[in-house]
């Protein structure tokens, strides 16, 4: 037996007279981070909705294992204005929580003070957070992150890849990530797929960023050491923007 | 006890208004006002089928109902049109050909008024427990299908992709909507059901901060409405519905005095003394 979550077959999604995406084939693994590369409309999310099941492929098979647990961050979502609704309800939308949990999730991407926050007060980056705390406080087993760092400050992206690195090592699920900052992503990244309406190329991310399709597509000027930036802060933020034991450091 | 009409109306209102709390804030939240509208409108039909082949009103009305918002589907599937073009047209064709089937049909006579604004002080032991049996119904579906119809209302893909059957809930709050008007027609009629469902809820989110308080305290505005409207409606002889109607837009206008912003605001002046 294969213990793949998610596995995408020649998958194609035909919509107006054109082809949104096709012949995308894609496999997650438990404990694994795939990783959706690539231009603006070139079929990233619509293969992430393809192997969650919200669209039906057009063309090819999309298998999603029976019984697992999936989280979803979308990639825009926007609360309508006569909703009242916290964090906490937030977190509790698809599936109730004990608060306990939820107060660890929100925790983790470092807005447990804003649990009794009306959503529409969050700021975009908070709002971000939370979506990624909704999905980790499921403990899914399958994890689709579509853009998941928009509107995060700069230090704060890095740490929310963090983040999501620890929950492949604690909770050993299998994420599909879709990103267009390759700087930070490659490095952390099992398999990389580069799409444009097709697939371009796909490999691990030290064969891709050789690939002559990648640098068709991305350029060539990417700096390698760039690519594979791994950020080192020598402090820690807090939310509120402060220096978490600054003066510890000194 | 059940004699008295006064006693009848009192208990059906507030059955009624029970309803129409929890199932007007998804209507609030979901953008669907013009949704109910519409079919409060087409129920003219309803009822002048009821009429001409000798059938229970509401029964008829909700079929009908459930005919057009099947149709609302259908047509938004097929057209490019926006969704409140998609509603002005069924509202009103339907609307016409319910009023040219009632010219047709001469041998039919209808309390027009009545239909329009409802008659409260009519209804009679058959209608108390069909408010009263059927929204029993309507609420506990409505609790049922709670999670995922909640959950579809934030976002409709967040709810599909982690498992939960969106489309279903969809698919029976259309049919809960549509029942609840069948249920409400003769009581605050077709012109006003909409009011009913929506002004309680809308009063209600200037109160409350979670959605289901926003649903609890929507229920109590209408409750108190209806009681209070009924009274004064005896008091002053005016037309029942449409005075209920005018204590809820009282409620609403009171639910914008902002409550918590002055007590706050006098307790930081007390502070700063």
């Amino acid at each position: 037996m294969n213990n793949s979550l998610v596995e995408l077959n020649n998958c194609g999604v035909f919509r107006n007279q054109k082809w949104l995406v096709r012949g995308v084939s894609l496999k997650v693994s438990q404990g694994e981070i795939v990783t959706l590369i690539g231009p603006n409309g070139s079929g990233k999310s619509t293969t992430a909705k393809m192997s969650l099941d919200i669209l039906k492929p057009d063309e090819g098979t999309n298998t999603i294992k029976k019984d697992i647990r999936i989280s979803y961050v979308p990639q825009k979502i926007s609360i309508d204005w006569s909703l009242p609704l916290r964090s906490i309800d937030f977190v509790n939308l698809v599936t109730k929580h004990k608060t306990s949990e939820i107060n660890d999730a929100l925790g983790i991407t470092g807005i447990q003070h804003l649990i009794n926050e009306d959503v529409r007060n969050l700021s975009g980056g908070e709002f971000q957070r939370l979506l990624m705390a909704r999905a980790i406080a499921k403990e899914p087993h399958f994890l689709v992150l579509d853009e998941p760092v928009q509107g995060v400050d700069y230090s704060g992206e890095i740490a929310l890849y963090k983040t999501i690195q620890e929950i492949v090592k604690k909770i050993n699920c299998g994420i599909l990530l879709i990103s267009h900052n390759l700087h930070v992503v490659m490095s952390q990244t099992d398999y990389v797929i580069c799409l444009n309406g097709h697939v371009c190329c796909s490999g691990i991310p030290s064969s891709v960023i050789k690939d002559q399709e990648y640098i068709k597509l991305f350029g060539s000027n990417i700096d390698p050491t760039l690519s594979l930036y791994k950020h080192n802060h020598d402090h820690h933020h807090l939310p509120d923007g402060s220096i978490k034991e600054a003066d510890k450091n000194k | 006890m059940f004699d008295d009409f006064i006693i009848r109306a009192f208990v059906a209102g507030i059955g009624l208004a029970l309803i129409t709390g929890p199932l007007g804030c998804f209507i609030i939240w979901r953008r669907l006002s013009y949704f109910g509208d519409t079919i409060a409108h087409s129920a003219l039909l309803g009822v002048v089928i009821a009429y001409a082949m000798n059938f229970n009103l509401i029964i008829a009305v909700f079929a009908v109902s459930c005919f057009i918002a099947l149709s609302l589907l259908f047509l938004q599937k097929r057209t490019n049109l926006p969704d409140d073009a998609l509603l002005g047209l069924l509202a009103h064709s339907v609307l016409a050909i319910g009023l040219v089937l009632l010219g047709i049909l001469s041998f039919i006579r209808i309390d027009l008024m009545g239909l329009l604004f409802g008659d409260i002080l009519s209804v009679n032991i058959t209608d108390v427990l069909f408010v009263w049996v059927g929204g029993s119904i309507v609420l506990i579906v409505l609790i049922l299908i709670w999670r995922p119809l909640f959950a579809a209302t934030v976002n409709l893909e967040l709810a599909k992709a982690e498992g939960l059957n969106a489309d279903l809930a969809n698919a029976i709050f259309t049919i809960l909507i549509a029942s609840v008007i069948a249920i409400s027609i003769k009581i605050v009629g077709i012109l006003l059901i909409t009011g009913l469902l929506i002004i309680p809820a809308a009063a209600s989110r200037n109160l409350s901060s979670t959605p289901i308080q926003m649903a609890i305290i929507s229920s109590v505005i209408g409750l108190v409405s209806v009681v209070l409207g009924l009274q004064t409606s005896m008091i002053w002889n005016s037309p029942t519905g449409p005075t209920i109607l005018a204590i809820t837009l009282g409620v609403f206008i009171l639910s914008l005095i902002p409550l918590k912003k002055l007590l706050i605001s006098k307790k930081k002046i007390k502070l700063s003394n």
